[in-house]
């Protein structure tokens, strides 16, 4: 197969298009779809394509237009909505979580919602307190909802894909700084299947499972702690959220013996929180130490670049839970090495030194 | 009106539109770390309503709120250590260009979510009407923010139990890149309001004495007690959405009819006018510019060399 890297933003454009051409069912709708800038262009050239009877701009209403979603979905077409800021997809939750969650379910199977909701999860550059919340676990409390984050380009276009082919209604967590990395991805349709975990890294010293933009963060951690200090560890890709793929993580901690989850989200009520729960129930006696969140704070995200300095967990801090975890000297020259390898090119608020926005 | 009310108008437009110039100017540097949508071309509205408004009614705001703020009397010190992130700030930083308050000078809160504080301006009518207070309470928002569901259901609320709150509508034509015919069907904004009962209003945003005889209406029915008032009015956004630049290779407006838009600049025609009506102003346009030049240059310097904000200053407060 022909090797070809693009972005995880042209990897979710190439996603809805090979969709829309396979399914005429498919139509994509959202508060910029056909604009200019097309949604960070995960959508540019559709408008185009199929025209403006399968792809729409929408009015301001997320709630209302949610659930006209959900009766169109109901109702035999395959609607993808996306939502510039997962924020706004709040103002739906009524839709999402009474209707969408529960249609199957409480008319007793005869009925279901085939619906996909991307919502973009800002970060960098002063997003704030109402523009990069991370509210996975909130969506996930619901049963009937699936909840994904892929993290790689290859992910993107094969669960996008996956999830407009799935019955039931699921939303698509695309985290903000994903958007530019690049990863091989084949030209052709391919499904992912929801609710797998991938192996990123292998180890024996501890198990990380990751979610979303913190599995990049940390296979950073992983490379680093490897090559400055040969400390081998796993590190999961959890690519999602709901359904939770526990076993793989069981697999890998039968293995390490020790555990840390980082999440994209803030501690209490988070993902990582139900995972160690889930993980403490069924393998307690695989556990040598207590498993560790990495997590946001418990506050909501400021917006001054001077207190997101620290907000949001990266690869040292997961390198520094691993080291506590087995014992390591952090005095060390290699420590020092460990450190370098995995400082962050550029302003913290944003991805890299090249990356200038828009946010 | 007297000539010195109508130079303060002319003087509290510019102001605005010196101060988002300064910003404009200064984003480029990369020290304001926020997203920022400035209100180039749509001063006349701001100042029109709350020069209709006393120091103790309230404001509420959407992410378009520097005029709002600015007009009402929000501390210019306070908003831009806000964009710079400072301790100084507003919100001590923590909120950022979309984040406003300035609770002495009546300014309840801007925030970016759509709708979002649409309720808390009736929430705050109904407070007042239940204590008795004179308190009107204005809130700004956009024609997007019309077809959120939450601005009909606080129109009713505010109808049911007559409460002296005003909406202001600033129809720009659009949301972000998309134009109002491609959101919603042609109608007059403000007939939807009337058919929910309240009182309402439509005129020329770029002309800030018509804005300010349609305020000072409103303003004072409310307060009498004759229930919510919506005054919907047009204008133009000059520069992009959101960002300091303009945004014409864009294309999703032709090159004429942002000549237009520019060419109904609020201020440039209320300059005109009062031209014609009071002969030559030059010196005191001339005055009023040395005055807020020097203001803008002591707040940003205020600004940059404000305390900033450690991790520690992140994390309390999540509670009262
Ligand atoms: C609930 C919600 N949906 C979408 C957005 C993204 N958004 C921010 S401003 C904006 C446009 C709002 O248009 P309008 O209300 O007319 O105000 P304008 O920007 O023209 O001043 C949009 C869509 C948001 N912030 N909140």
């Amino acid at each position: 197969m022909k090797h070809r890297d693009i972005t995880f933003a042209e990897a979710i454009r190439e996603g809805l298009d090979q969709s829309m051409e396979k399914d005429p069912r498919v139509i994509v709708i959202g508060e910029g779809v056909p604009d200019p800038k097309a949604i960070f262009n995960t959508t540019a050239g559709l408008r185009d394509k199929y025209g403006n009877r399968r792809v729409f701009d929408m009015p301001l209403s997320e709630n209302g237009m949610t659930g006209i979603c959900i009766g169109a979905a109901l109702s035999g077409l395959r609607p993808v909505m996306v939502h510039q800021r997962i924020d706004f997809a709040l103002l739906a939750m009524d839709q999402l979580i009474n209707n969408a969650a529960k249609w199957h379910y409480m008319f007793d199977g005869k009925a279901s919602v085939p619906l996909v909701v991307r919502m973009i999860v800002g970060r960098g550059w002063g997003q704030g307190p109402q523009h990069s919340q991370s509210l996975q676990a909130m969506f996930a409390h619901a049963p009937g909802i699936k909840v994904i984050m892929p993290t790689t380009a290859y992910d993107a276009k094969g669960m996008l894909i996956s999830a407009i082919e799935d019955n039931n209604p699921v939303l698509f967590i695309e985290h903000r700084l994903l958007h530019q990395i690049k990863d091989n991805v084949p030209e052709e349709y391919y499904r992912v299947p929801l609710g797998q975990a991938k192996v990123l890294h292998e180890g024996d010293a501890v198990t990380v499972a990751a979610f979303s933009y913190m599995a990049v963060e940390a296979l950073v951690a992983a490379k680093a702690l490897k090559s400055a200090m040969g400390i081998g560890i796993d590190v999961l890709d959890m690519r999602s959220v709901r359904p939770l793929d526990v076993a793989s993580v069981l697999n890998s901690v039968r293995k390490t013996g020790q555990l840390i989850v980082a999440d994209t989200a803030s501690r209490t009520g988070s993902i990582a929180g139900e995972l160690i729960s889930q993980v403490s129930e069924q393998a307690f006696d695989a556990l040598r130490t207590h498993p560790v969140r990495i997590a946001c704070p418990d506050h909501p995200a400021p917006t001054s670049h001077f207190m997101t300095r620290h907000y949001y967990p990266g690869p040292q801090m997961i390198a520094d839970e691993v080291l506590k975890m087995v014992g390591a000297d952090k005095t060390s020259t290699n420590y020092r090495e460990l450190c370098a390898l995995m400082l962050h090119d550029g302003p913290h608020d944003a991805p890299n030194r090249g990356f200038t926005g828009p946010f | 009106m007297s000539h010195s009310s109508q130079l303060a108008l002319l003087r509290s437009m510019l102001r605005i539109r010196r101060i988002e110039e300064a910003i404009a100017d200064r984003y480029a540097e990369q020290e304001m770390r926020c997203p920022m949508h400035l209100c180039i071309g749509q001063e006349a509205i701001a100042v029109g309503v709350c020069a209709a408004l006393s120091k103790g009614d309230s404001v509420f705001s959407n992410h378009r709120a520097h005029g709002h703020y600015l007009a009402k009397g929000g501390s210019l010190n306070a908003m831009v250590a806000e964009l710079y992130g400072r301790s100084t700030g507003c919100c001590g930083g923590r909120g950022g260009s979309m984040h406003l308050i300035d609770l002495d000078a009546g300014f309840s809160g801007s925030t970016p979510i759509v709708g979002g504080t649409v309720p808390l301006a009736v929430g705050a009518a109904w407070a007042s009407s239940l204590k008795q207070s004179e308190q009107v309470t204005v809130v700004f928002f956009g024609d997007g923010c019309f077809e959120e569901g939450v601005v009909h259901e606080s129109m009713n609320f505010a109808k049911l139990h007559k409460l002296p709150v005003v909406f202001v509508c600033e129809n720009n034509n659009f949301s972000v890149y998309t134009r109002l015919n491609e959101r919603q069907p042609e109608r007059p904004l403000y007939r939807v309001a009337e058919a929910h009962g309240l009182a309402a209003y439509t005129g020329n945003g770029n002309d800030v004495e018509e804005v300010l005889a349609i305020s000072r209406k409103a303003v004072g029915l409310a307060r009498q007690g004759q229930g919510p008032q919506f005054i919907e009015l047009h204008a133009y956004r000059w520069r992009e959405h959101c960002g300091p630049n303009f945004d014409d290779e864009l294309n999703y407006r032709t090159a004429q009819e942002i000549k237009a838009g520019i060419h109904d600049c609020p201020i440039a025609s209320y300059t005109r006018k009062l031209e014609k009506e009071n002969g030559n102003i030059h010196l005191e346009i001339e005055r009023c510019e040395a005055e807020i030049q020097r203001e803008i240059a002591a707040a940003f310097e205020f600004a940059l060399s404000s305390k900033k904000p450690s991790i520690d200053d992140s994390q309390g407060k999540v509670y009262a």
